[in-house]
């Protein structure tokens, strides 16, 4: 020690993390730290999956050409282009990318609470909560879209509390979140297996797509819908992405920083809570973005800890280009994007652990 | 030391219940922390010593009685004015996986930051001292998984040193690691209080290392503190026994003079 220690105060290298840059506007009374591999991969993912979106929205049977499609957005050009972009494939792609967005910050911020890459809304029982509650509405009231809506997102809430409840003893551990989270989830499957055995033959049938996920036929009223949530959810979790930074830390540590430990997990639990919800109504339970984007975001980023915004603009672009497969991949027929986030979404996970543990690491 | 409310130490607790849920670990506990001091917190596994600590660190809140910081209540303080005032280093602090050792370290400066205020040239420097004067500066740009248990535990102090508090609480820092690492950690400790001029709490397992560097040693026992005060005076062959039900003899540690404990032999007679 006593080496180092007649080092100083000999001129040091200074020392911001390794991949940022500080940024110090107004003579350093702002001080901000940029992370550029960050931004440049938020980047690219806007760009992508905003090609996607030009992409989806051009494709299908009647074919807008790619040139027309800003301007039909708009609503300029020839009749037909306006009409399938702007009341058919438009509202369609940015239900994608807004439920993709949420289903990605809600996922990023459970798996920040949990400390587990596991901790997402799929394994810890929401989407099982709001799948059983929306196919209860199905089954018991025959609700409509609207029904099912309130369904899920009354089944996902009320899951999310029992399992808060349940997993709480001085404060929230991960592993216990994840455990109880997975027997909530089986004992949930069993209660809509019992609901199929005893609907009719047609609803049973509704229910079980319903459950795969889907944007088939989403309009305008969807895109409102999650957008609205997106913005005011997000928005609060985007201003606790520091605290939940520190959250990763262990309780004792982040609290020994001076982070109010137990509001910041409240507030960040049930929004994100609601972010699922309302994402599972819009568009039903789509597996494996919430788990695979934040991981997926993380390890491009190199940025040691969640980064939300990393995580939306994976979770967006996800669920953009997944929906494109689905609508084109066996055309005519559109297949649930249930169905390709898992294949695209738990292949692209399975390949990035196995190359870890081959690297020695996780 | 005063049971009473006029203790003008900066950290102390009295008439401390402490619990975890129903079960009580500790009732009417009174503490003082010498300004200064060197402070170790020793005693048997289980006997409440992490508890007293989470309680100074105000991460258990007693259940009746209170601790004070700076002469106030210190659940009256915003939680980021604590630490400015208190470093804590926990038993079960997490490095999230990749993180860097710049990146973590520079995590100590929370309490100082701000929404616009994020990472400021202070911050920068405090972070390039606290590395340096706990000897990561060559680990800056590595990745924390890839270290050693001692060099991760240096990284750790690291981090509560960019407080820049006055006052750190360690909790079994030594835990884990090799005699020779837990022997660096220690005089890494030593150099913090001796020259830098922190207050040191710290909770240890070995009574030698504490007799060896504690200014100020507290013994627990079930809850309750049975002895305090410097080394010399406190640690002695009845006090051991009586805590922690060992025979022992006390002799001058021969390379420092402290009190050191040397069991008494009970292997089986060899003819």
């Amino acid at each position: 020690m006593s080496d180092t220690l007649s080092k100083r105060p000999g001129p040091a290298r200074s020392h911001a993390p390794h991949g940022t840059v500080p940024v110090r506007p107004l003579r350093g009374r702002l001080s901000f730290l940029a992370r550029p591999r960050t931004l440049a991969v938020v980047l690219v993912l806007v760009l992508v999956s905003a090609f996607t979106l030009a992409l989806s929205v051009s494709v299908g049977d009647y074919e807008v050409p790619l040139s027309a499609v800003p301007a039909a957005i708009f609503g300029y050009g020839e009749h037909l282009d306006v009409f399938f972009v702007q009341d058919t494939r438009l509202p369609r792609a940015l239900t994608a990318l807004g439920v993709g967005a949420a289903l990605g910050v809600a996922g990023a911020v459970f798996q920040s609470l949990s400390r587990n890459a596991l901790g997402s809304p799929d394994i810890i029982g929401f989407t099982s909560g709001a799948a059983t509650g929306a196919v209860a509405a199905i089954l018991a009231f025959g609700a409509g879209r609207l029904g099912v809506s309130l369904g899920a997102i009354a089944g996902g809430l009320i899951t999310a509390a029992v399992v808060y409840l349940l997993a709480m003893k001085n404060g929230v551990q991960g592993y216990r979140l994840v455990l109880v989270g997975i027997g909530i989830s089986a004992m949930l499957s069993s209660v809509r297996d019992y609901l199929m055995t005893r609907a009719e033959l047609t609803d049973a049938l509704g229910a079980q797509i319903w459950m795969i996920g889907s944007l088939n036929g989403r309009g305008w009223a969807e895109v409102a819908a999650v957008w609205i949530a997106f913005v005011l959810l997000g928005g609060v979790l985007f201003a606790y992405a520091r605290r939940l930074r520190f959250m990763e830390l262990g309780d004792d540590t982040a609290r020994g920083l001076g982070v109010n430990t137990r509001s910041t997990q409240i507030v960040a639990f049930a929004a994100a809570s609601a972010l699922t919800g309302a994402a599972i109504a819009v568009a039903g339970p789509i597996g494996f973005v919430a788990l695979a984007a934040p991981q997926l975001a993380r390890r491009l980023t190199r940025s040691g800890g969640t980064t939300l915004v990393g995580a939306a603009a994976m979770g967006a672009t996800l669920l953009v280009v997944a929906d494109l497969v689905a609508l084109r991949a066996l055309a005519p027929t559109q297949l649930p994007v249930g169905v390709v986030t898992a294949v695209i979404g738990g292949t692209y996970l399975i390949w990035l652990l196995y190359t870890e543990w081959r690297g020695g690491r996780a | 030391m005063s049971t009473n409310g006029h203790d003008d130490t900066r950290l102390n607790g009295h008439g401390l219940t402490l619990a975890y849920d129903q079960r009580v670990i500790s009732r009417d506990l009174g503490v003082s922390i010498p300004d200064n001091s060197f402070t170790v917190i020793v005693g048997p596994n289980a006997c409440g010593k992490s508890t007293l600590l989470r309680a100074l660190s105000r991460t258990l809140k007693p259940a009746d009685g209170e601790v004070h910081l700076d002469g106030k209540a210190i659940g009256s303080y915003p939680a980021k004015e604590v630490a400015r005032r208190l470093g804590l280093l926990p038993q079960s602090s997490v490095a999230p996986d990749g993180i860097g050792v710049a990146d973590l370290v520079s995590r100590g400066r929370y309490p100082h930051q701000g929404f616009l205020r994020q990472w400021s040239a202070e911050d920068e420097a405090v972070v390039t001292d606290a590395m340096e004067a706990t000897g990561v500066t060559d680990l800056a740009d590595r990745s924390v998984d890839e270290l050693s248990g001692g060099q991760r535990q240096r990284v750790w102090l690291a981090m509560v040193l960019a407080q820049q508090t006055p006052l750190l609480l360690l909790d079994e820092p030594t835990t884990y690691l090799d005699i020779a690492h837990q022997m660096d950690v220690l005089d890494l400790c030593a150099d913090l209080h001796h020259n830098r001029g922190h207050t040191l709490v710290a909770v240890l397992h070995d009574l030698n290392h504490a007799a060896r560097y504690a200014t100020h040693l507290v013994v627990m026992k079930d809850g309750a503190i049975v002895a305090q005060g410097a080394p010399e005076d406190v640690v002695t062959a009845g006090l051991v026994e009586e805590v922690f039900g060992l025979p022992v003899r006390v002799v001058p540690d021969p390379e420092t003079k402290t009190p050191m404990i040397v069991p008494v032999d009970r292997r089986p007679q060899r003819a």
